[in-house]
């Protein structure tokens, strides 16, 4: 019975794991094809690790901005661009 | 609705920082960032609701203390043990889930925080050198 059990948990284990590589961006994915668990997480940390680093300059380049820019007209140009196709 | 809570942030961080450093600035625009993840995703999700505690928490300590570094910002982690180890430390409330959960709440997580970069960008990209 606890074979059973583990044997379903792997599976789930794996297509949870093939979910996570699907999202990696194309460059990181190559190296991960057919690789071990260890290195596929690797890879989703140092993704990870990045995605912070982008949020970090992103919020230094818009306080910049905040600084310098009118927020009524660029809020304004802000939701125009969100809604363009 | 991601768009529209974190321009809601940071119309108020622009209202309420007019003579902050570019430095606290942005790290009240960070805050904004995982705030509005969190608020958008909800209780639904482990890393969401591990995000809200984190800024509750903050927001009633900082009342006290009258201090706050990068409260509710996921920390920077340090480099020993396995690589699940690493991603617990990355994702909000990591340290606290099974492997499974671990593998789900990482998937999310990625997706949010990509949308939120995505997000990020496209603002930068309409109000920079070529906006106003």
């Amino acid at each position: 019975m606890s074979s059973r059990r583990s044997r379903i948990s792997e599976e789930e284990i794996a297509e949870l794991l093939s979910k996570l590589q699907s999202l990696l961006p194309e460059a990181r994915r190559r190296g991960t094809s057919r690789a071990s668990a260890a290195k596929l997480l690797k890879e989703t940390c140092s993704y990870l690790k990045s995605l912070h680093r982008e949020v970090d300059d992103l919020s230094d380049r818009l306080s910049e901005m905040m600084a310098t820019m009118d927020m009524d007209s660029a809020q304004a140009e802000i939701i125009r661009s969100l809604f363009r196709p | 609705m991601l768009a529209f809570r974190f321009l809601r942030a940071l119309t108020l961080v622009h209202r309420t920082t007019p003579n902050s450093s570019n430095a606290a600035r942005s790290r009240r625009i960070q805050r904004a960032a995982f705030a509005s993840m969190a608020y958008s995703a909800g209780p639904r999700r482990a890393w969401s609701r591990a995000l809200l505690c984190r800024f509750h928490f903050h927001r009633a300590r900082r009342r006290c203390a009258g201090r706050s570094r990068t409260a509710g910002v996921p920390r920077r982690p340090s480099t020993t043990g396995s690589p699940a180890d690493g991603l617990r430390r990355l994702v909000p409330g990591g340290t606290e889930m099974d492997y499974c959960s671990l593998l789900e709440e990482t998937a999310d997580y990625i997706r949010c925080l990509s949308k939120q970069v995505k997000l990020m960008q496209s603002i930068v990209d309409s109000v920079g050198p070529g906006g106003r």
